[in-house]
């Protein structure tokens, strides 16, 4: 066994899965990575299942050092710099940290999460199937809170396989895509147009749980207050002051506000990966069209080893990642806010 | 042959859950309706569902879209969801120690005020009701109550607050609830038990079921440092009244 230590880390980063799952009905949170594709990215690269545990990072900085022998890692999801000791390491590639060697991760350009996969995955008592944290519940390992400087991670020694890289499909551009429902009849044609026809950005109080959307507010037909029912990632509630909330991984399993509209699966990670400020639009598609996309996003996860390849080909220009990835950073976006709202049983 | 009920609403939760609604009130028959779907899915899986969830008016049904489609399970579901009800079982009875009013219900006093009686009349009323496990959600282990005395019905907390103590048991506009953890809540504090409905590492680790049934009793402050104690240790605390 080998050990990664937490030599720095900023706030919003924890250890994430794909979530805790058949205890929704005990109020059970699911929780898990924001954006499930990089997550398996990140695992397919260093051997591991693809929803295995790894460090979700927000966008702020860390450094990770590695204790009692090698750990074979790789970094997928938000634009950012990365290097050991001073040597660029790309994302979307393993590498191995040599004992006592440091990585180290810069800001998220644009983008707000990355996954740091460990080859063997991270150790931890599973609860529901689940290391993921959620802090709320006082659930997640090894740790039950967001990782700190000084925390230690268990992990498998590195195996010495080959450094791998792998080819993802270019990010989907456009609106995020949505399902409007379940309770779109709460809103007449006028609001539901003006959800679907305005620009959107993330409010910086957002977090894991949900994210808030500026833009203009949005009028109920019947009041704000529904009975309490359950709720799913990326339902969009919108609670008695028209602000939209899109509900994230460590959203309440019920609500009492009505739903206007949810993200699709294909989607939820996008949005997830939008950084505070960035302007968007949301796009409304059939059923038929968002079950299609959510196939295809089971189907590319299940394919993901098949797009591997060697590293030795990768040409590592680091002024061409600063570059390719100037949309903005995304500082204290996922800062914990003010949740009074969204909160409220 | 009895006759069939009319068919609940199927509303899309984006592509990989569908709102199985039969109420769009709080409605004791229409929660029965979803409990016994509840049941049903679970008798008789319908392959491609991967999770339940039961609510006061409807059933939220998870399943994943590479298994079964929209459409398809929909045609699955309505004939289930439209069945007479099955005769009803015994629910299973708890009776959960409250200790009222101080440190542990500091709404108590207001909401006395509020109805215009005294804090020992509105603990009678609370503990004379009988309730039901409507639904449990929000946070783990938190239990809707149906059942609450209409004289004890009042609008939430204009503020609500962002934090309220583990155990708290609160009323809020029809509801009563039980509270295991710690969270942000705009109903009124009456009391709190040292009851854990949910705790990790105990056997069960939910205790409370949608359908249960719930009576409350009063406790001493100091009973209520002793039980805590016990439940911490893993101790039940809740009687179970067995029939």
């Amino acid at each position: 066994m080998s050990r990664l230590v937490v030599a720095s880390i900023g706030p919003a980063s924890s250890v994430q899965d794909g979530g805790r799952h058949g205890a929704q009905r005990y109020g059970l949170t699911v929780s898990g990575a924001m954006d499930r594709l990089s997550l398996a990215a990140a695992n397919t690269l260093v051997g591991n299942e693809p929803l295995a545990a790894a460090v979700e990072i927000g966008p702020f900085g860390a450094t990770f050092t590695a204790r009692d022998g090698a750990v074979r890692v790789a970094i997928a999801g938000a634009p950012r710099n990365a290097d050991i000791a001073g040597r660029p390491v790309a994302l979307d590639t393993s590498v191995t940290l040599k004992d006592g060697e440091t990585l180290t991760l810069g800001f998220a350009r644009g983008g707000a999460f990355s996954y740091l996969a460990i080859e063997g995955a991270i150790k931890g008592e599973l609860v529901f199937g689940s290391l993921a944290v959620n802090a709320r519940a006082g659930l997640g390992s090894p740790y039950p809170r967001p990782l700190q400087a000084g925390d230690e991670l268990t992990v498998d020694a590195a195996s010495g396989a080959a450094e791998l890289r792998i080819e993802l499909p270019k990010p989907a551009s456009g609106p995020i895509r949505v399902l409007l429902g379940p309770q779109d009849d709460e809103f007449d044609d006028a609001n539901k147009a003006l959800f679907l026809d305005s620009e959107w950005k993330i409010s910086a109080t957002s977090d894991r749980m949900g994210y808030r959307l500026e833009g203009p507010a949005i009028k109920h037909l019947h009041g704000h207050n529904i009975v309490s029912d359950g709720t799913v990632n990326g339902s969009i509630q919108v609670p008695g002051n028209g602000t939209p909330i899109a509900l994230m991984m460590d959203r309440g399993t019920s609500g009492g506000y009505p739903k206007i509209a949810t993200v699709i699966t294909a989607d939820v990670g996008r949005l997830a990966q939008t950084s505070a400020g960035t302007a968007f639009r949301f796009k409304a598609v059939t059923m038929a069209e968002a079950q299609d996309e959510a196939r295809k996003f089971q189907e590319l996860i299940r394919t993901l080893p098949d797009r591997l390849r060697s590293s030795d080909t990768v040409e590592l220009n680091i002024e061409a990642l600063s570059d390719a990835n100037v949309a903005g950073y995304a500082v204290s976006a996922m800062d914990a806010g003010t949740w009074q709202v969204a909160a409220e049983p | 042959m009895a006759a069939t009920l009319p068919p609940p609403r199927l509303l899309p939760s984006g592509d990989s859950a569908v709102t199985v609604e039969f109420s769009r009130t709080i409605d004791d028959d229409a929660n029965q309706r979803v409990l016994a779907l509840d049941k049903a899915l679970a008798a008789a899986p319908i392959d491609g569902i991967t999770e339940t969830v039961p609510t006061y008016r409807s059933l939220l049904v998870h399943y994943d879209p590479g298994k079964i489609g929209f459409d398809a399970l929909g045609a699955k579901i309505l004939p289930i969801a439209s069945q007479p009800l099955p005769p009803a079982t015994k629910a299973r009875r708890w009776r959960i120690p409250v200790a009222y009013g101080g440190e542990h219900g500091i709404d108590l006093e207001d909401v006395a005020k509020a109805l215009n009686t005294t804090p020992d009349d509105i603990v009678a009323r609370h503990v004379a009701g009988d309730y039901k496990v409507a639904m449990i959600g929000f946070t783990p282990g938190w239990s809707y109550l149906s059942g609450l005395d209409k004289s004890l019905q009042m609008s939430r907390r204009q503020n609500p607050r962002l934090l309220t103590p583990a155990g708290t048991i609160s009323i809020g506009g029809i509801q009563a609830g039980i509270q295991c953890l710690a969270a942000p809540s705009g109903w009124h504090l009456l009391g709190r038990t040292p009851v854990r409905t949910y705790q990790l590492h105990r056997n069960p680790t939910f205790l409370t079921e949608p359908g249960d049934r719930v009576t409350f009793f009063a406790i001493d402050h100091k009973t209520f440092e002793e039980q805590d104690r016990a439940a911490e240790a893993g101790e039940i605390i809740a009687e179970q009244v067995v029939a």
